[in-house]
């Protein structure tokens, strides 16, 4: 949708601004290379004349996007071999799309026509600053992932990694998760811990949710503190409290301890989530079931729950995803027999640094995507069955 | 309705007055509501706010002094700790009695290293001397004093009796004074010497770090949050998945990563040092200190921060801010005077957030942040795990639970705590 007419641009101003992106890159490719005052001056002198020279040639646009790709990756490889091509193939595509984005005013078509050209600039610095703030948000777990494949036993791309020869990937620490009894009891503990954790935590959370919503609860500010505070008090506190008063009625070091402990720090979730649900609840259907002579329990099973079963569901990843990524409480409250996935982790983080974690890293990443994926169709759910459009 | 004319109370349909039939109601509401409840607040309360009562009982608790050395206390409350000398031969002869049944029990470990958590030194003291007075006759073995001061010349000075004096009472404020880096002394509490305050250092510590998480939080999410809220539903939600994700991923996935990318030898090391910014003898610095913590954790806790900002921003209608040009405001002052009025409750509700969670935060110092990035709670571990100092724990948790219970308080006033959304 283009709701500015725009025109196209003087070579002059194309060649300034891509002459300007061209030496902030040739500033990098430069010091890589010995030398970052000659990176600026030929980076800029590139980009200047081919911003120049291609205002001209505005009708050819896709095949000399193209050419331009495929000349940069082809300087690349000489400079660095494999990774350098690719790095020079994406210098190529943006340098075509940066100098005929500039030379079409396209960057002007979305943006109101009353802008002035600093408002303009300012709107897309300030899109770049928001990108750079993403990627510092998703780097960190992309990175895990590649090196979860790595030969060697580093914590780092090594040669062979970034010449992208088979011989610097393997599967050797999936292998060694899964063949490891330390990881595969931790695994198991893990498995056996959350589940029964989310179980009790929903249960009697869904309950008092209900209770929480009714219109006349007396105390209900109290009670819904009481409730919620597992979740604003520090885990190392809660982890100290229940150390010392299991220890005191023997639960510690037990299943059940570890289970209860983390129900308890799962309950808030699964409150704040039914609430929330509950709270689009219309009311007078369970008056019109209990009209047509179903009793309590009936208009519980067959009217309200479903209908907030988006909510307690999604309550429920919560407090699965609490007791599954916990850690403090349990190296407190349980004992070497309860070793969770987290824990050993932990202590893989702290003692043995073996790439073996990022491997598991790389498994737990795509279990949060999955739940990530299941919560986000549980809320379109939930809003379809509300009335409201799916956003 | 033919006796609209009667006079008296309404009656309901059984006979009842109506109001007294409307309280009924209410009352077996109030009960229902309540039996729902029941079940969660009792399991809470056993799993969860007793235990952490007990862990408050236990940083002013004191008994095991007054219980294993009963008559010693007993004698030595006639003694002046601040006459310089020793006390007399009857609290000597008390202190065998009580050390012999001690040593039987195997207790008078216990409470030599609880007082030498007080004073450095007397933990031997007592371990010596119980084995030693376990072989003598305590009814006709006198004079003790000269007996135990043969033992060790220790039990000649008094600073080590008025130790034992001073927490012989059942409860004591000595954990809450030595978290506060002071002491007991002789006549009330004094300020330890200068290079053993290391509590409120790391109280300080712990504040500056995650006032600056708090401050690094706010600056990266108002710009994320204002383009989440300002783009089409379509754009925005996909851009969501970048920050839910970071949500939903394992806190120890992403603090592995960030050792990965901080260390020495990590990716941006490399990258840097691939790229000729920075030499290769010269790689920087970036983990085991309080600049590893802090990024560590201001990637943790961002989306507790955007999350709050964007939900406050969708409410902002887009019109005051284009209102507002019209009316001749610059770019900055329509955002300043217009815009950032109205974001304010999302600024708050997301550092109260992140300040809580910062300021108890563990895992993460304890694995990137080395010795100069540790946070109290860190402290608070090694006391329980490793120095076994329990009371001093609780009392530094009693410290921490305090700040933390005030913010929640800010919090529930600022924000109201029905009003937490997730995700």
């Amino acid at each position: 949708m283009t709701i500015t007419p725009v025109e196209n641009q003087t070579p002059g101003f194309v060649a300034a601004a891509a002459a300007a992106s061209g030496a902030f890159f040739g500033l990098f490719i430069g010091t890589s290379q010995g030398s970052g005052l000659l990176g600026i001056l030929i980076g800029a002198a590139i980009m200047a004349a081919l911003g120049f020279a291609l205002t001209a040639m505005l009708s050819k646009e896709k095949p000399i996007r193209w050419l331009l790709i495929a000349a940069f990756a082809v300087a690349g490889y000489g400079t660095g071999g494999l990774p350098a091509a690719l790095l020079g193939g994406a210098a190529g595509w943006f340098a075509g799309w940066f100098i005929f984005w500039l030379a079409t005013s396209r960057y002007r078509a979305h943006l109101a026509p009353y802008l002035t050209s600093g408002q303009v600039l300012w709107h897309y610095a300030f899109r770049v600053i928001c990108g750079a703030i993403f990627t510092f948000l998703i780097t960190p777990i992309l990175v895990v992932m590649p090196l979860s494949f790595n030969a060697q036993d580093f914590f780092t791309f090594t040669p062979e990694m970034l010449r992208f020869d088979p011989a610097g990937y393997s599967l050797k620490h999936y292998r060694d998760f899964f063949g490891n009894q330390a990881w595969q009891d931790a695994l198991w503990n893990s498995i056996r811990i959350a589940p029964m954790a989310t179980v009790l935590s929903v249960t009697f959370g869904t309950l008092a949710a209900i209770g929480l919503s009714q219109p006349h609860v007396p105390f209900r500010r109290a009670i819904m503190a009481i409730l919620i505070s597992p979740m604003i008090v520090p885990l190392i506190i809660s982890a100290a409290g229940m150390y010392f008063f299991y220890s005191r009625i023997g639960l510690q070091g037990t299943y059940m301890g570890v289970v209860m402990a983390h129900a308890a720090l799962g309950i808030p979730f699964v409150i704040i989530t039914v609430t929330a649900t509950l709270v689009g609840f219309d009311r007078s259907l369970t008056r019109a079931a209990a009209n047509m002579g179903a009793d309590p329990v009936t208009t519980f099973f067959r009217v309200q729950m479903p209908l907030i079963l988006p909510g307690v569901v999604s309550g429920g990843l919560f407090a699965f995803i609490t007791s599954f990524d916990e850690v403090v409480v349990v190296m407190f409250v349980g004992s070497a027999g309860q070793k969770t996935l987290p824990w050993q982790m932990f202590i893989g983080l702290r003692e043995q640094l073996s790439p073996t974690i990022l491997a598991v890293a790389t498994i737990l990443v795509g279990i949060s995507v999955l739940l990530l994926a299941t919560l986000e169709l549980l809320r379109r759910r939930s809003e379809r069955l509300r009335g409201m459009s799916p956003g | 309705m033919s006796d609209t004319t009667q006079s008296g109370p309404v009656l309901a349909a059984d006979g009842t007055p109506l109001k007294r039939s409307l309280s009924r109601a209410l009352r077996r509401q109030k009960i229902r509501a309540l039996m729902l409840i029941a079940p969660l607040l009792l399991f809470v309360l056993v799993t969860f706010i007793l235990p952490i009562g007990d862990m408050l009982f236990r940083s002013v608790e004191n008994q095991i002094v007054s219980e294993t050395l009963p008559r010693t206390v007993v004698a030595l409350k006639s003694w002046d700790a601040t006459s310089g000398e020793t006390p007399d031969e009857a609290v000597y002869a008390a202190l065998a009695i009580d050390l012999k049944m001690a040593a039987e029990a195997k207790l008078h470990t216990r409470v030599g290293s609880r007082l030498n958590y007080e004073k450095p030194g007397i933990s031997s003291l007592f371990r010596k001397a119980g084995r030693q007075v376990k072989k003598w006759d305590v009814e006709n073995d006198g004079p003790y004093k000269a007996r135990f001061l043969d033992l060790h010349k220790g039990w000649g000075d008094p600073d080590v009796w008025s130790t034992i004096q001073t927490y012989s009472p059942k409860f004591t404020n000595g954990y809450f004074l030595n978290s506060a880096d002071m002491k007991k002394g002789a006549d009330g509490p004094e300020w330890r010497p200068e290079d053993e305050q290391i509590y409120w250092l790391l109280l300080k510590r712990t504040m500056f770090m995650s006032m600056a998480i708090t401050l690094s939080c706010i600056a990266l999410a108002y710009p994320v949050a204002w383009i989440l809220a300002n783009l089409p539903a379509r754009t925005s939600n996909m851009l969501m998945i970048l920050v839910l994700l970071p949500f939903w991923t394992s806190l120890l996935v992403r603090t592995s990563a960030w050792k990965v990318m901080l260390q020495q030898q990590g990716v941006i090391n490399d990258t840097l040092v691939w790229l000729g910014l920075v030499g290769d003898d010269a790689r920087l610095a970036m983990i085991n200190n309080q600049f590893g913590t802090i990024v560590t954790m201001t990637h943790i806790l961002l989306p507790f921060m955007i999350l709050p900002m964007y939900s406050v921003m969708k409410t902002i209608q887009p019109t005051y801010l284009r209102a507002a040009k019209s009316l001749g405001a610059t770019n900055w002052t329509a955002f300043w005077r217009v815009y950032f009025p109205q974001s304010v409750p999302g600024i708050g509700a997301g550092s109260i957030l992140v300040f809580i969670l910062s300021i108890g935060y563990y895992i993460t110092p304890e694995l990137v942040g080395g010795t100069k990035g540790v946070f109290i709670s860190n402290r608070i571990a090694y006391h329980i795990s490793t120095s076994l100092n329990w009371g001093l724990a609780a009392a530094l948790g009693a410290i921490l639970l305090a700040l933390v219970l005030i913010l929640y308080w800010a919090y529930d006033k600022i924000v109201g705590i029905d009003n937490v959304k997730l995700g």
